[in-house]
Parts: structure tokens; C-alpha cells; sequence
């Protein structure tokens, strides 16, 4: 899926994440984290975006994270509604079957 | 070499000569006897002590490079003393000090780490480091250790001359001219001068610092004329807001509730909970709604307290006008109320910092307590504490009087959430040892209370938890839970440069700190 | 797993928009967590709070409560999706807003069946509260209850029931105490249990107490809570005392002596124990157990 829009979700509250999902047009993924416990979790919070980005057939994009303290689930709930938001479409629910 | 709480270290950092610790109570047999260092001379000749500034008392004292000063942290964030002392020793161009305060060193405006770039500092022996100071350290500033010590270990330190105070800068809210001085009555009252007490009888020179010039004989006085060298008058030595910052607002974070609920519910299941029993809260969010708690059942069950140890807060102070506490003993006051309230009742009583915590007396206080609560950064599989450094190795706390209180209390309560965002608390190992597990009875989280079995009253916990229906958990089910929800975080990697040393009660060496690799 | 705990004393209400609430609250007292995608959740963030609903219940499911998750209305636009992410987080029970007939429970029934069996979950698992929440709902309470095997449990709602009646909700609940004893009665015919309206100003402990005094006596298995503050208050109503526990026990004993004695009627104290007895002094002991008494 080619990004056309930028798509935002989360919160700066604690233990939650703010994601913003930008175009970045035939330039991989751009990862970028804002955290006080990167050096711990840093490349999980890599591998969920990478996961979520796969998920969405999503090869090229900007991925802001910042984040506090936020869970990998609240992670990927937060990246898959901004990517949700940036392509605006609904979630795949069927998709989430046999997982 | 590697200690008793498995510990791995060298023999010697810099000039440091490292005694690894050998489990609680076993240090008398390798430890040499203490004596005092307290020393008697005779003051001015002309009985004159007061001094038109800091320059002037410190040029007086002699102080010359390399020597070592101390300060107290009585009044907390609000302290004004340090750094216009410390600027008054840069502007006369003395270097290569040894700074030794009671406590955390965390003053900003100046920064200490100003001094320490510009040689006016070169080693630090404190409680605990934090922000800027921390940072800086931890990613290896300094040349020689910083030797932190909980409160218990600093008077042992002193007479035993490992910690040989040169000049002692005490802060005092009200002095007179002549020495006689406290922290209980001024514009800027900080309550008890406990910490100061053991600077004032053991260093070769003691420098009275205050804002508030009283007629002699200063009433009361907390630390007496014999000991005081010279008075400095000044414009402020305290911001009182933030003296009192430590003020005992209840939280109303109901995690927060529920851990204190528990907590008190802990205490009233031991039998320990008794007429005349003692305890210890502290100051911290969970404390301070623990101790409202245990003021509750202590009414619902018709219990008096004989006292209360260490440092005071509002509600305590509110327990004892209730009737509940026979008698505080006020190592600290964190808070106005706490402050003024030892004036104002013979009971409530200012206590020095030894008598309070110092193992290596003809007796402390803590021998004599019951309850003590405690908080932590993080807790580990064996109910080892880490109550300074933080998720990434960060320099977050001060030791404090955790470790003595530990050791001293008869039942020593961990209260602890099991997570705090991302960051695990209870863990298979703390990166920091501060308090043995060895000296911990328990660990009280929201997910459940977990007993340590290897703690001298389990056997007793477990009967009186059981014939009060709370159940446990274990700390392994604790840590699972922890790391379940976070993750299992990426280890902190450490450079071999040891950047803190920290001592146990007894003045053994309980773990290191190694700088963090960037 | 086995999620479910027999008590619905307590079901506090968590936001879907809040992570940090959601894992604080699986480690309170409260026997049931309802998940709100409702009125907690804006209308901007109802897709996030869909996904992280779902993601913490595949991830962190609670131990030892029961679960909970409330969608938005019955004719809302977003009940469709709703239902497509709460049946997949596999919740013990959807709540479904404000029903006020037979066939808006069979509607939904069905919807849920769709997805159960897409899913693959084993079809009725998930079960269902019905909150009654306008006369209506009230008038209609039996047929509702009644309405699908999935129904457990109506829950009243007292804000929007007196809303509907033109009425003034007040803290001694005059307004309501019809509403509860016709919900009451309809759930004892159908055989599900009944949920008391929440008490929603946190700070009165006394009204919450006096309220809650009244949803036990009525006869209510449980209250809806709306703060953490407000748990244990109302755990302590449904905990019985020992006077009422060794009376249970005396009831069971009694039961238990007569069926080894093979006696068709029991007695207790010169009176008969009936059917209801027995069931009164099981969920006694269950209220016990839940609040920490060894019986």
C-alpha cells in the first residue's frame, strides 16, 4: 500500500505511545523513537513497527514514535490506527482470524 | 573478588580499599573498633565567632586544598547553603575538595558539576547523586569513586576517620552569635538538624551558616556553642516552599491506595501489632497514605504506638496530637507542621542521625522498632533493593536510611508497583544492591504481597497472615508478572571503570556502579 | 483458562482510550471489567480504542476477572465494527447499550454468531448484559432477559431510565426504585442475574454507601462502578458476616445430612429449607470465599 497521508494516533500520557505515520515515497522505513527506556526496548519497538508497516503491505514510510513507557500492544494498536488513518480505510478484523 | 549478595568487584578503585560485605552482622568480626574522632580546641580568644561572611569564616578555618567539607540536607530542595559556600571556596580559589553532605546532593543554580569540572570538587561521599551530578558521574566524570553511604554509615565513617570531616557548614534556621543554633524556629525552619549533629561534634572545624541572628542564648538550640567555631550570617540560607516540599498530600493515584491499603493491612496482621509497638513510614506517595492507614486500624483496634522514628510528616505529627504516638523521635521533619512541631510538644523530640540509625553505637533506635516501610526502584528474585539507579543505569535516588531500616526494623515492608510504565520493578536482579534481601520481610505491590522466606520472622508472618486470611504470592509469580507485561528489557551495558561505591550500615561494600556504555 | 469468577459483585467501568487505567485496574478488587468503546470514548478515537482494546485483551487478559467489553449503541454506525473487534478479543460477555426489545437481542445474537463462527470461536460462548436503560427496556425486561440463551445479566442504567421517564435522578433514588424491583423480578423469572445502576458522585462515600446498602437488601447481585475508589465499598456490602456465614454452612449441612439420609424435606431449626435457601447460602459462601474468609 502506497502512503498518500500522514495518519496520527495516541497519546502523550504514560504508558501510552504517540505514532505518526508519514509518506516517504520509495525510501524504506524510517523509524524514529523518542523514549526514556529506548536502550531496553528500542529494537522491539523496531520489530513491532516493521510488523505493523508488513501487515499493511506498507514498504515505504516516515514512523514517529513517542513514546512513554507504552506496552508493544499498546504499540501496535497505536501504529495500526494511525496506519489505518493514514490510508483511510477500516481495520481489517477477518484478517486478525487464525492468528 | 564477589560479595555476599553475589556481587562482583575489585579489591581497590583508586584510593578506595574495597571490604566486601559478608551478610548483615558480620561486619563487627572484620571491621577495626570504632573510635571517635571528636575534636575538643579551644575557640577565639576574643570570644568573637561571628564573621562578616562566608570568605572571612572560611579563610579563618584554614580550609586548604584538598581538605574535605560537609554539609546537612535538612532542608531538602530547599537548600540555599551549599552553593553559596561552594562559590564563596571557588572565588577564593581553594581546590581539590572533598564534599562530603548527609544526603543526595541534587542543587541546581549552581550545579554541582560546575565544581567538579573546575577542580573545586574532586571527590564526592554522599547518600546518593542524581540529575545533572548523576548523569555526569555515572558516564565518568570524576577520577576517584563516589562513595555513597546510607545514613546509618556516615557517623560510623566520620569517628572512624574513613570520612574525616575538616570544616562542617551547618545550615541553621536561628542562631545566635556564639554557635548556640537550630532549625526549629526562623522564617526558613527546617525542623530537625539530625544529620548535622555528628559534623558538629567530629569535624576539626565547624562553620554556622544562618539567616536569622537571634539574642544569645538562642532557645532552643539544637546544637550547642562547644562545638561551633565561627557564625555566618546571610541574606537566605532556604527556599521554605521548597523545604516543606515534602508536604503530606494524600494521593489519589488508586494503585498507589490500594499498595498502602495493604501495607497497613500487613502490619495489623502481625502480631508485633500490639499496644506500645513502634514504626517507621517515611515520606514517600505510598507512605504517607500507609500511614493514614495504619492511624485507621489503630483506632479500629484500640493500639497505641509507643513511637515513631525517622522523618516526620504532617499526619504523623496529626497521629500523635490524636494520641496514637506516645513520643516521636524526629531524625527529619519533611514538611512546615513536621518542622514546627517539635518546638511546640516536649514528646516530639530531634533526634541525631547516629542514635536514629547507626549500627555501630551502644544502641540505635532502629533496634527498638517494629514496622519499618520502605520504597524501592526496583526489587529482585532474592528481595535484594535497589533504591539508586534507574531502568537505563541513571543515577535516580539516594540511599537514604533504606538499608538500616531494613536491618533494623523487626518486619521491613517493601511497597512497590509492579510496574511503573515500561519499566519492570520486581526483577531477577536488581542493578544496584543497596539492602540485602537477607534483611527484607516483604514486598507489598498491587498484584499481591510476596513473603521472603529467608527473612528470621517468616514463619511468624506466614502464621499471622494465614489466621488473617491474606494471601500471598511468591516473588517469582511477581517478577513473571512484571516482565510479562513489560518485556524482558535489554541488559545495561557497563564499561570495568567503577564510577560509585556503595557501602552497606556497616561500612562494607555491598555493590559498585560501573559507567554506563554509550 | 478459566477466566470467570462466580461474584459479579463489583464491574468497573475502564476507558478505551486509556492504557495505563487498563492495566492499573486488572490488579484492583473489582470482580468484573467492563472495556468501554462507548460513552467514555470520544467520537474522533472510537477506531483506536477498538484496537487497543483488542490488542491489550489478546495480550494482557486479566487473571481471575471477568470481562467485559461495552460497544456503542445498538443503531449506531459503529456497532458493526464493534462487534467485529470485541467478539475477536474474546470477552466472557458484550454489553450492549440501552435494549429495549426482544428483537434487538436477536439481532444482535445473530451478529455475534457470524463472527464467532468466522473466527473461529465456539458459537454462544460469549455471552451477553443487557442494559435496561428506559422504561421501555423496563417494560420489556423479561423478554429481553429471556430473549437469547447468551443473556446473563441486565444491568440497570439509572441516568438515561430517568431521562426517558422525565424524571429527576436523585441520591435516595425514589425515581428508580420502581425500575429496580421490575428489573429485579424480571431477572429472577429468567433466571440471569441482575446489576445495580452505578452512584456516580465519587467523592460521597456515605451516598455510595447508603445506595449500595439499598441494591444488596433489594436483593441485586451487583453494582456497575464508575471509580476504583468505589470498589471496595461496595465488595464489603456483598461480603457477608459471620452470623451469615456459619448460617450457610448450617443451611449446606443440613441439605448435605438430608440427601445421605435420603429425607425428601430437610429442616433447620424446626423449619423446612427450601430450594432458594440452598441457593441464597451457596452464594453466601461464594461472597465469603471472594472476599477472603476461609469457609
Amino acid at each position: 500500500m502506497r502512503l498518500e497521508n500522514t495518519g496520527i494516533a495516541g497519546t502523550l500520557e504514560s504508558s501510552d505511545v504517540m505514532v505518526t505515520v508519514k509518506p516517504n515515497p520509495a525510501s524504506g522505513i524510517d523509524i524514529q523513537i523518542e523514549s526514556s527506556v529506548i536502550a531496553q526496548y528500542g529494537d522491539e519497538m523496531r520489530e513491532t513497527v516493521k510488523s505493523v508497516m508488513q501487515e499493511f503491505d506498507i514498504t515505504d514510510a516516515v514512523v514517529e514514535l513517542q513514546d512513554k513507557g507504552a506496552m508493544d500492544c499498546v504499540l501496535r494498536a497505536r501504529a495500526e490506527t494511525a496506519v489505518c488513518r493514514a490510508l483511510g480505510v477500516g481495520f481489517n478484523w477477518k484478517g486478525e482470524d487464525g492468528k | 573478588m564477589v560479595n555476599a549478595v553475589g556481587r562482583e568487584m575489585p579489591e581497590k578503585i583508586g584510593s578506595y580499599t574495597v571490604r566486601p560485605f559478608a551478610g548483615t552482622g558480620k561486619a563487627a568480626k572484620i571491621l577495626p573498633p570504632v573510635v571517635s574522632k571528636r575534636c575538643p580546641k579551644l575557640g577565639p580568644e576574643d570570644h568573637n565567632k561571628l564573621c562578616k561572611d562566608l570568605k572571612e569564616a572560611i579563610v579563618k578555618t584554614g580550609l586548604k586544598d584538598g581538605m574535605t567539607i560537609s554539609f546537612h540536607h535538612c532542608f531538602r530542595e530547599g537548600d540555599m547553603v551549599i552553593g553559596q559556600v561552594l562559590t564563596a571556596i571557588r572565588e577564593l580559589g581553594i581546590k581539590h575538595l572533598r564534599f562530603a553532605p548527609s544526603a543526595v546532593v541534587n542543587i541546581k543554580n549552581p550545579s554541582i558539576v560546575s565544581f567538579v569540572k573546575d577542580g573545586t570538587i574532586d571527590r564526592i561521599e554522599a547518600s546518593g547523586i542524581r540529575g545533572e551530578l548523576g548523569d555526569a558521574v555515572i558516564d565518568g566524570l570524576m577520577d576517584e569513586p563516589v562513595i555513597l553511604r546510607p545514613h546509618g554509615a556516615r557517623p560510623r565513617a566520620i569517628e572512624t576517620g574513613d570520612l574525616q570531616i575538616d570544616v562542617a557548614f551547618i545550615g541553621a534556621s536561628s542562631s545566635d552569635e556564639y554557635g548556640n543554633c537550630t532549625g526549629q524556629i526562623g522564617p526558613n525552619a527546617c525542623g530537625s538538624l539530625g544529620y548535622a549533629f555528628v559534623d558538629a561534634s567530629c569535624a576539626a572545624q565547624v562553620v554556622i551558616v544562618t539567616d536569622n541572628l537571634v539574642e544569645y542564648p538562642c532557645c532552643p538550640t539544637s546544637i550547642s556553642q562547644q562545638f561551633v567555631d565561627y557564625v555566618v550570617a546571610v541574606e537566605q540560607i532556604g527556599d521554605p516552599v521548597k523545604i516543606g516540599a515534602g508536604a503530606a498530600r494524600m494521593t489519589k493515584n488508586p494503585r498507589d491506595l490500594m499498595i498502602a491499603s495493604k501495607a497497613a493491612d500487613a502490619i495489623a496482621a502481625s502480631r508485633l501489632f500490639k499496644e506500645g509497638f513502634s514504626f517507621q513510614t517515611g515520606a514517600g506517595a505510598i507512605s504517607i497514605a500507609c500511614t493514614n492507614y495504619l492511624a485507621e486500624r489503630m483506632e479500629e483496634r484500640g493500639i497505641h504506638a509507643s513511637f515513631a522514628l525517622g522523618g516526620m510528616t504532617a499526619n504523623i505529627i496529626e497521629m500523635f496530637k490524636k494520641g496514637l504516638v506516645r513520643v516521636l523521635e524526629c531524625s527529619q521533619s519533611f514538611d512546615a507542621v513536621a518542622a514546627r512541631a517539635i518546638a511546640e510538644y516536649p514528646n516530639i523530640l530531634e533526634i541525631d542521625n547516629s542514635v536514629y540509625s547507626n549500627p555501630y553505637t551502644k544502641g540505635s533506635m532502629l533496634d527498638k522498632l517494629n514496622f519499618g516501610v520502605l520504597g524501592a526502584l526496583e526489587v529482585d528474585t532474592d528481595f535484594n533493593i535497589n533504591i539508586l539507579t534507574g531502568m537505563s543505569g541513571e543515577m535516580m535516588g539516594g540511599l537514604g536510611g533504606g538499608p538500616d531500616v531494613a536491618d533494623g526494623a523487626d518486619i521491613s515492608i517493601v511497597t512497590i508497583p509492579v510496574i511503573r510504565g515500561r519499566t519492570p520493578s520486581i526483577v531477577p536482579k536488581v542493578f544496584t544492591c543497596c539492602t540485602p534481601g537477607e534483611s527484607v520481610a516483604m514486598v507489598v505491590t498491587e498484584a499481591g504481597i510476596a513473603l521472603n522466606p529467608k527473612h528470621k520472622y517468616y514463619e511468624m508472618l506466614r502464621e499471622d497472615f494465614e489466621a488473617a486470611g491474606i494471601a500471598t504470592v511468591t516473588i517469582q509469580y511477581l517478577c513473571d508478572l512484571a516482565l510479562s507485561y513489560t518485556g524482558v528489557p535489554k541488559p545495561i551495558e557497563t564499561t570495568d571503570k567503577v564510577v560509585a561505591v556503595v557501602e552497606y550500615r556497616d561500612g562494607t561494600v555491598i555493590d559498585v556502579i560501573r559507567q554506563i556504555k554509550r | 483458562m478459566e477466566h470467570k469468577t462466580s461474584l459479579k459483585r463489583t464491574g468497573l467501568y475502564v476507558s478505551g482510550t486509556n492504557p495505563v487505567n487498563m492495566i492499573q485496574a486488572s490488579f484492583y478488587n473489582e470482580d468484573c471489567m467492563i472495556f468501554d468503546m462507548e460513552d467514555s470514548v470520544p467520537l474522533a478515537e472510537k477506531d483506536a480504542a477498538r484496537l487497543l482494546i483488542y490488542r491489550m485483551l489478546r495480550d494482557h487478559r486479566p487473571v481471575g476477572k471477568y470481562i467485559i467489553i461495552r460497544v456503542n449503541g445498538i443503531y449506531s454506525e459503529y456497532i458493526d465494527e464493534d462487534l467485529e473487534a470485541a467478539v475477536r478479543a474474546k470477552p466472557d460477555a458484550i454489553r450492549i447499550p440501552k435494549v429495549e426489545y426482544e428483537n434487538e437481542v436477536k439481532m444482535i445474537d445473530e451478529k455475534i454468531t457470524r463472527i464467532e463462527k468466522e473466527a473461529g470461536i465456539e458459537e454462544g460462548s460469549i455471552e451477553l448484559w443487557c442494559n435496561i436503560e428506559s422504561y421501555l427496556g423496563v417494560l420489556n425486561a423479561y423478554e429481553i432477559a429471556s430473549a437469547s440463551p447468551r443473556v446473563v445479566a441486565l444491568a440497570l442504567g439509572a441516568e438515561d431510565f430517568t431521562a426517558s421517564m422525565k424524571a429527576q435522578r436523585t441520591k435516595s433514588g425514589q425515581e428508580i426504585f420502581y425500575a429496580r424491583n421490575a428489573v429485579l423480578m424480571a431477572c429472577r423469572k429468567a433466571g440471569v442475574e441482575a446489576i445495580d445502576a452505578v452512584f456516580s458522585d465519587i467523592n460521597d462515600v456515605e451516598g455510595l454507601k447508603a445506595d449500595t446498602a439499598l441494591t444488596k437488601n433489594l436483593g441485586f447481585d451487583g453494582k456497575t462502578i464508575v471509580h476504583p475508589r468505589q470498589i471496595d465499598v461496595v465488595n464489603s456490602f456483598f461480603t457477608p458476616s459471620v452470623k451469615e456465614i456459619k448460617y450457610a454452612q448450617r443451611v449446606l449441612e443440613a441439605v448435605e445430612e438430608g440427601k445421605r439420609l435420603k429425607k425428601g424435606a430437610v429442616t433447620l431449626d424446626g423449619g423446612m429449607i427450601d430450594k432458594p435457601m440452598e441457593l441464597r447460602a451457596l452464594t453466601t459462601l461464594a461472597q465469603a470465599r471472594a472476599a477472603g474468609i476461609k469457609v
